[in-house]
């Protein structure tokens, strides 16, 4: 417990002292916000689609999440690259609990940013449909974003360098985000992002944080919170089996 | 029969091409001071990473207190400190926070934290720099945090991988004297690696000289010198290793000054 404890003691010494990491991984999504939820509002309202705000803000906290989580892997490079890895991988605890202290870091982070951008959508004027459903969405969140910090450490592990992540970045992540349900409702797309997203889980994920933000579902929540569980044991495993595997 | 506390039955290691460890086997005893000379590159630290974990062997069996070290990692970790050749501190923590960190996970009893931190803290000269951040010291000062928190807890085997580079001469004697006293009052086994000949002389009981991934020799000094028909160790490394370390010895010449301070300091009896 202990040693879990200080792994995460660190994670959170390391975020609070790196301002312009807190600025930067919630600027972008805000920005988001503002450019698409403003940018797009009128069009997606003409349509007959409902307020975009409402919508958006659901696919906007998942970003959140998935960028926060998958970057936060970085730090798992730059403790390779910088060598306190080597620190904690020899250590005489068991590997597991190393990468869960370190991923619980990851994922409070994740999850203190989902909040401000929540709150900050709020000041925009998002409002939830139904505030007694909080709760289970910020359940949700907690979910989503350790199995995204286990995701993006599963990732960090497997490459050697910087370039090696940005590719992931580029090549896997971005597509991920851009191809599921979180900028756009599915009932209007033409079949190949129709069924694309239906393929996505990350579309799952956020479809949950529609049900439980503004009571709308494209799966219905029963698939959805299947598809995250299954999501969450993947990446845990994923993540262990890399970590285990590191060399230095 | 005394049981060695660290096996290597020939472990060979490559990285693509190169032959890093080429069919290495040796045995330390529990309580021996062991030591690793030979040049640069020559798979010292390599085998250090495999001993320790970091690494696994291409081919070849090491066993740590028994346990196989690919097989139980877990075990074999338990059974060991280290202190690296290369840099492993967190710069966003202070150095009081670095040593409670290591404190914490190598499970130093709670009640020793402060205490020890402390004392190692002020035997390398940071005390009164604890809680500037890392990420603000000079190598020699990252160094010195280094050693001390390498020393912070106490396993059965010690493994340090060129501990003295780039230390200044007054720290080197202060690791040397505690890293005895560690030897003699709990029985830690201290294996080390080092290119100094004088220190793997003056502190080692054992050596092995290892040069291209092969041990070409091990004894006492006293073995290799007869080994060799030498008067010194220096002469018989040279014999063993060929020209190799003379590059090396003369383009430092920090080696040559802490050799003769060591002479002159008898740091052992
Ligand atoms: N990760 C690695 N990839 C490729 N080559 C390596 C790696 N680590 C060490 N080597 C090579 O293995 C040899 C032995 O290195 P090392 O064990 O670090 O030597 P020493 O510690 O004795 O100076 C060197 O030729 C070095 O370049
Ligand atoms: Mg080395």
């Amino acid at each position: 417990m202990d040693e879990i404890y200080i792994l995460w003691w660190r994670q959170m010494k390391r975020y609070l002292r790196t301002r312009s990491r807190i600025f930067g991984s919630i600027g972008q999504p805000i920005l988001f916000l503002l450019a698409l939820g403003y940018g797009l509002g009128a069009v997606f309202e003409r349509a007959g689609q409902g307020d975009y705000l409402q919508f958006l803000v659901p696919g906007i906290i998942l970003q959140t999440l998935l960028f926060s989580g998958v970057f936060w892997g970085i730090q798992i490079l730059f403790d390779k690259r910088f060598g306190f890895l080597k620190e904690m991988l020899v250590a005489p605890v068991p590997r597991v609990k190393v990468l869960l202290g370190n991923a619980l870091g990851g994922t409070t982070i994740s999850i203190i940013q989902a909040v401000v951008v929540f709150i900050v959508a709020a000041a925009f004027g998002f409002r939830p449909e139904n505030w007694s459903m909080l709760p289970v969405a910020f359940l949700i969140i907690v979910v989503l974003s350790l199995t995204l910090a286990s995701f993006g450490a599963g990732l960090a592990s497997m490459v050697d360098d910087f370039q090696g992540f940005q590719a992931i970045n580029n090549f896997l992540i971005f597509p991920l985000f851009f191809l599921s349900s979180a900028l756009y409702p599915l009932s209007n797309v033409p079949d190949v992002l129709r069924i694309l997203a239906s393929i996505n889980p990350l579309s799952y994920a956020v479809d949950a944080l529609r049900y439980t933000m503004i009571h709308q579902t494209h799966f219905g929540l029963g698939l959805d919170l299947a598809v995250i569980g299954s999501a969450l044991v993947v990446s845990v495993l994923f993540a262990v089996n890399r970590f285990n595997r590191i060399q230095i | 029969m005394v049981k060695p506390i660290i096996e290597a039955r020939d472990v060979v290691k490559t990285f693509g091409t190169i032959q890093a460890v080429d069919h290495v086997s040796f045995e330390v005893y529990p309580g021996e001071i062991f030591a690793f000379l030979g040049p640069n590159g020559a798979g010292k630290s390599t085998t250090i990473k495999m001993l320790t974990t970091m690494l696994r062997p291409t081919s070849g069996k090491l066993l740590l207190n028994g346990h196989d070290v690919a097989k139980d990692q877990a075990a074999a970790r338990k059974s060991f400190g280290i202190v690296f050749q290369d840099p492993a501190l967190e710069e966003e923590l202070t150095a009081y926070e670095n040593m409670l960190f290591h404190a914490v996970l190598y499970g130093v009893p709670k009640g020793q934290h402060t205490t020890r931190i402390e004392e190692l803290m002020k035997l390398v000269d940071l005390w009164e720099r604890r809680d500037s951040l890392v990420r603000t010291y000079s190598g020699g000062m990252r160094r010195r945090l280094e050693i001390a928190r390498g020393l912070l807890h106490h396993p059965q085997i010690l493994f340090l991988d060129e501990p003295t580079l780039g230390l200044d001469t007054q720290t080197r004697n202060v690791l040397w004297n505690y890293v005895n006293k560690l030897n003699k009052e709990e029985g830690m086994t201290i294996f080390f690696t080092t290119h100094y000949l004088d220190e793997a002389e003056q502190v080692a009981e054992r050596i092995a000289i290892i040069d291209h991934g092969k041990i070409v020799a091990e004894g006492t000094t006293k073995q290799l010198t007869a080994k060799t028909k030498t008067k010194s160790l220096e002469k018989a490394y040279l014999k063993l290793t060929g020209e190799g370390i003379r590059d090396e010895i003369s383009e430092d010449f920090d080696g040559l000054n802490v050799r003769s301070a060591l002479r002159n300091q008898r740091l052992r009896g």
